[in-house]
């Protein structure tokens, strides 16, 4: 009969092979060249119940020699919680306690809530949001929101925030080199070969521009009846630029075989018509 | 009424729902009331024909094709009979066939396929209005 192998019966079970059974003490260690058995001090009652508590062990084993502990740190400096104020004039007893830190104002019924989770996390060489398989350069995309809904556009790259760059081009239909976010749009099969774009063209390019004259700013100065209303002009730099991408995909367009037709699909609107059902349509 | 496709050892039917959807089977037994045993070799190249099986007749689309088989033939014999009747060559001639293969292709165009197709379309109609000529006056709205 095999001896089961339980932490109980490890005393008296040999691993090594067959041994002269029971009658050398088993405390002595088993000094074979190759690893020593130590008797376990601790055994099992029943499967997952030992014998002697964590405690109990630290104490057996004298661990408190062997497990060198950091220095304890020494007790918190007192930290005033209230500071005296010198109260001036006459009858208010001369002084009152103020808290340092104030109270707050106000307690959450629930206990305190949880703080929301960021959904774009911008960490450098993590990729922030998945960008769709389907995206790749130079895919022709369909916008499905914004001031450009409809339209077909090339999408260049993915930003550090997680955002689509795309681009009309501004020639073909209007839509200029814009951040897109990536829900709110179609991926298409057809591709065009685009290299890769000017470096400068990150988030903080496209960052919005606030208009001063308009609502957040309020100066005390300002005539309350001026109706001079701040217009967006382009800069220069934004048509520099729009020029230079856009005669890189242009480029490609032109060397495509199919390139009258490309030119006249970006131009065109998306829309769905008499019995196009989208989750059946083949993009 | 009068039906001209009945249920028959040897009738070919279209199968028109399953994973075998779309393919050409000839009735090879009739198993009970709701059920036939068919079998169909491939129609066209590359293209899996219907292996043997039972399969119920709501299932099946007669069609206007019979062979000349005696029930619960092996498929080698079954096979010499279709090619006989030159079934596939019948059938993908068909206008079905055609309309079924269309309607396939269409469903598989891209955004971009489908912008050149309504081109190509416009185009189309747009010449043939140039033939036909200016439209005639109606007179009755005179």
């Amino acid at each position: 009969p095999i001896k089961r192998f339980s932490l109980r019966n490890i005393n008296t079970i040999s691993i090594m092979g067959p041994k002269a059974p029971a009658k050398s003490k088993s405390k002595s260690k088993d000094s074979t060249a190759a690893g020593k058995i130590r008797k376990s001090r601790n055994y099992e009652i029943t499967p997952g119940v030992v014998r002697f508590s964590k405690s109990r062990m630290y104490h057996k084993k004298a661990l408190y020699k062997k497990i060198k502990h950091g220095k304890r740190e020494g007790k918190k400096k007192e930290i005033k919680e209230t500071v005296v104020k010198k109260e001036l004039g006459g009858k208010n007893g001369g002084f009152r306690m103020v808290r340092k830190k104030k109270a707050p104002q106000f307690y959450h019924p629930e206990g305190c809530p949880k703080p929301r989770l960021r959904k774009r996390s911008t960490k450098i060489g993590q990729g922030a949001t998945k960008l769709r398989s389907s995206l790749t350069p130079g895919t022709v995309c369909i916008l499905l929101a914004g001031r450009h809904k409809g339209k077909r556009v090339v999408f260049l790259k993915q930003l550090q925030s997680g955002l689509l760059l795309v681009s009309g081009p501004f020639k073909i239909n209007g839509c200029p080199i814009r951040r897109m976010q990536q829900s709110f749009v179609i991926a298409t099969s057809t591709k065009l070969e685009v290299g890769s774009v000017p470096a400068h063209l990150d988030d903080n390019y496209f960052r919005r521009i606030r208009l001063t004259g308009s609502s957040s700013g309020k100066k005390k100065d300002e005539d309350i009846f001026a109706t001079t209303k701040e217009k967006y002009e382009v800069s220069e730099q934004r048509k520099k630029d729009q020029a230079e991408v856009d005669k890189m995909i242009m480029e490609s367009l032109n060397k495509n075989p199919d390139k009258n037709n490309l030119k006249k699909y970006l131009g065109a609107t998306f829309g769905l018509r008499h019995g196009m059902f989208p989750h059946e349509l083949k993009f | 009424m009068v039906f001209e496709r009945y249920v028959e050892v040897g009738r070919v039917a279209l199968v028109s729902c399953g994973p075998y959807k779309g393919k050409v089977c000839a009735i090879i037994d009739v198993i009970d009331q709701n059920r036939a045993l068919v079998e169909g070799p491939s129609t066209k190249q590359g293209e899996e024909g219907v292996p043997r099986q039972a399969i119920r007749f709501k299932l099946l689309q007669l069609l206007p094709y019979k062979i000349k088989i005696a029930h619960t033939t092996r498929s080698k014999a079954l096979k010499s009979a279709w090619d006989k009747e030159s079934i596939s060559t019948k059938w993908t001639t068909s206008i079905v066939c055609q309309k079924l293969d269309a309607r396939k292709r269409r469903q598989l165009l891209t955004d971009f396929d489908r912008f050149k197709l309504m081109k190509t379309k416009q185009r189309r109609q747009r010449l043939i209005r140039l033939c036909m000529g200016p439209k005639p006056k109606d007179k009755a709205n005179k």
